[in-house]
């Protein structure tokens, strides 16, 4: 095994991690706090990334896009937030489930019917289109970028619920949603202000994203599925626990993807693993989230909830 | 069940059922059969689906995966036949029973794991598995990978039935749905049933009466698995094509949205919703390509207004004209099938406890 292709590889795990992350810690804050299984958190992932594409094409300048586009997609959460969602807190998971899905539907036709089936790419700013030297490998400065907001991002939100009289409302909110409302605080001010910074945290893992990949119809689906996974493994409610699950799972996946092949190709015939690979690597998150489920079926970090 | 409106409705429904490819090869109308074929397949999916979501209150987000899993054997079987001349497996003897095997066997391994959470962790988890078994589908490079794999030939039962054919295939479809329906009755109406019935409302009192819920709800987990891997099984052979698409997570969200519309937890409400879902697919699509920016809208206002699904306004049509003491006797009757109430006032539809208030308890948990 080459140990620079292991550190390159632990690199793009951590960074999918960080995207993770991103999305997880807005799903766990919205069911958390608001009780709320929302499917259509990765379509503001979608509509970031989207955004994100049409703001740096209007402005010739990503950066000046991303900072357009992160209010929006603010913003649409927010609308989102107002005219369905807050609707569904009462119901049931069923309910919000089947609600959610239809918002899934609508944007993901919506984006087909203004933006095209084809996608949009986002080329990477000059600036950025670098390598860094880390350990010794040339590593991409954008990719470096994305770990380093991740970085911001967690401390930012732990200082944000740790040590703000928002934060303190936040895990009030999850501990007793109907005492906190008793006590005074507008709750539903609450709720829409927690909905938009998932918002605004989802959509931030979009437009990240796009330049390394493409803006897409489904691509909300697929990371959040996998956000789902992270907060069963690091325990629904908690922003630690979707930290450290988020890392994990990043990890995983990606180093699976890449020496798992091989790994097989040692211990097996070169038929049988060729042919199990591809479908061993991609199962093995969920591996992991049952083993965890078998052993602590609450997650790794359950959240004090009352 | 008493004559009123929902039973006129629903014993028409399964009476233009019973007569359609006649009447569509009489009007040269060959389109019908099929759509109907694929609506029965559904039924019989959404039935299958219908045991966990609405009599068990399991709101299993992965069943297209059984779906998928069925198809695959007979995919797979098939490509066998002729990649290696293995003849005996094209057989339907050997075909049905190992998709409903295989999918059973698959469906106790996960909802084993599934079984032991509950609320919002099942559904993410079911959701998780649905797409690990998607992505392992997509991984099947030899059996067409991403592209899925053709089916040379329908499944061979014997010489007088030729699945090929769209309406026999159409009659085998209804038959194994009325099958469906007829053990889906027995088995919410016998003990089995009750305990399900039972948890659904409150695990804990099911426990403190000597009823363990989790081997229970594992065996309904396995029987609805093994149900649509059959369903699977005859979607392959409409098709004559097998792709992870059906295996899709949207699938699945297509399948639940069948159960809702239709009306949770009644014996033919799933018949109604997949009728309902695909004639408004099929319709909403001749109006616009872009039907699901309608669809999407459609099945929120549904959720906000529209509770407890076809079943339930049926039941409120036809509900005046009835005595209190009929009126009385079904209310009986439909919480004993965990029915969806009349109206808005009735029971929530995925039963939340009476424990409501607290954030575990909302999908019927304790």
């Amino acid at each position: 095994m080459n140990w620079l292709l292991l550190l390159e590889q632990t690199l793009n795990g951590l960074q999918l991690g960080t995207l993770l992350f991103l999305l997880a810690a807005g799903l766990t804050l919205i069911f958390g706090i608001m009780d709320m299984v929302n499917l259509a958190h990765g379509s503001l992932y979608m509509m970031g990334a989207f955004f994100c594409a049409t703001f740096t094409r209007l402005t010739g300048n990503f950066f000046l896009g991303a900072l357009l586009a992160l209010p929006a997609t603010v913003l649409l959460g927010i609308v989102v937030e107002v005219i369905t969602l807050r609707h569904l807190y009462d119901r049931n998971h069923l309910d919000q489930v089947l609600a959610t899905f239809g918002l899934i539907l609508f944007f993901n036709e919506g984006v087909r019917i203004v933006w095209g089936s084809a996608g949009l790419d986002i080329p990477l700013p000059a600036l950025l289109n670098t390598h860094v030297e880390f350990l010794g490998i040339p590593y991409p400065t954008y990719r470096m970028m994305i770990l380093a907001i991740g970085v911001v991002v967690a401390v930012g939100l732990y200082l944000l619920v740790a040590r703000t009289r928002v934060g303190m409302l936040i895990r009030a909110g999850a501990a007793n949603r109907e005492m906190v409302g008793a006590l005074g605080v507008d709750i539903r001010l609450l709720y829409t202000l927690v909905f938009g910074l998932g918002a605004g945290l989802a959509g931030l893992g979009g437009m990240l994203v796009a330049p390394l990949s493409t803006a897409e119809i489904g691509m909300g689906e697929q990371i959040l599925i996998l956000s789902f996974v992270v907060i069963v493994i690091g325990g629904i409610g908690s922003i630690r626990g979707s930290l450290v699950a988020a890392l994990l799972v990043g990890l995983i996946d990606t180093l699976g993807r890449a020496f798992l092949p091989e790994l097989l190709d040692r211990f097996f015939s070169g038929a049988v693993a060729s042919t199990a690979a591809p479908s061993l690597s991609s199962m093995m998150i969920y591996v992991i989230m049952a083993v965890v489920l078998a052993v602590r079926p609450q997650g790794l970090f359950p959240a004090n909830t009352g | 069940m008493e004559l009123n409106f929902r039973t006129l409705v629903i014993f028409l429904l399964m009476a233009a059922l019973a007569l359609l490819p006649p009447v569509a090869m009489w009007v040269d109308e060959p389109f019908y059969i099929d759509l109907f074929s694929r609506v029965l397949i559904h039924a019989i999916a959404a039935v299958s689906l219908n045991l966990l979501l609405g009599y068990g209150g399991m709101v299993s987000f992965g069943h297209a995966a059984y779906l998928g899993i069925g198809g695959y054997v007979v995919g797979i079987s098939t490509f066998h036949v002729f990649e290696d001349g293995v003849d005996w497996l094209a057989s339907g003897w050997f075909q049905f029973p190992v998709a409903a095997v295989v999918a059973g066997l698959v469906s106790l391994v996960v909802g084993a794991i599934c079984l032991r959470t509950k609320g919002v962790y099942f559904i993410m988890i079911t959701l998780a598995f649905g797409q690990m078994l998607f992505f392992t589908a997509v991984g099947l490079d030899v059996y067409g990978g991403d592209d899925g794999l053709t089916l040379y030939a329908t499944t061979d039962v014997g010489r007088l039935v030729d699945l090929g054919d769209e309406a026999t295939l159409y009659y085998v479809s209804f038959g194994l749905l009325l099958l469906m329906l007829y053990v889906m009755h027995r088995l919410v109406n016998a003990r089995f049933g009750r305990v399900i019935l039972g948890a659904r409302s409150n695990e804990r009192r099911m426990a403190a009466i000597g009823f363990a819920a989790y081997p229970y709800k594992l065996t309904a987990f396995v029987l609805a698995g093994a149900a649509c891997g059959l369903a699977g099984a005859l979607m392959a052979n409409h098709d004559e094509f097998v792709s992870p698409s059906m295996m899709h997570w949207v699938k699945s969200g297509d399948l639940i949205i069948m159960v809702v519309l239709g009306g949770m937890g009644t014996l033919f409400g799933p018949v109604l919703g997949a009728v309902a879902f695909l004639f408004l697919e099929e319709f909403l699509s001749g109006v616009t390509e872009h039907w699901q920016i309608i669809f999407g809208p459609l099945l929120i206002l549904v959720v906000l207004f529209a509770r407890g699904g076809i079943d339930s306004l049926l039941l409120a049509v036809g509900g005046p004209s009835l005595s209190l003491d009929g009126w009385l006797r079904r209310r009986r009757h439909d919480d004993g099938h965990g029915g969806a109430g009349p109206g808005p006032a009735g029971e929530d539809g995925a039963g939340r406890s009476d424990a409501g208030r607290n954030d575990a308890g909302k999908d019927g948990a304790p």
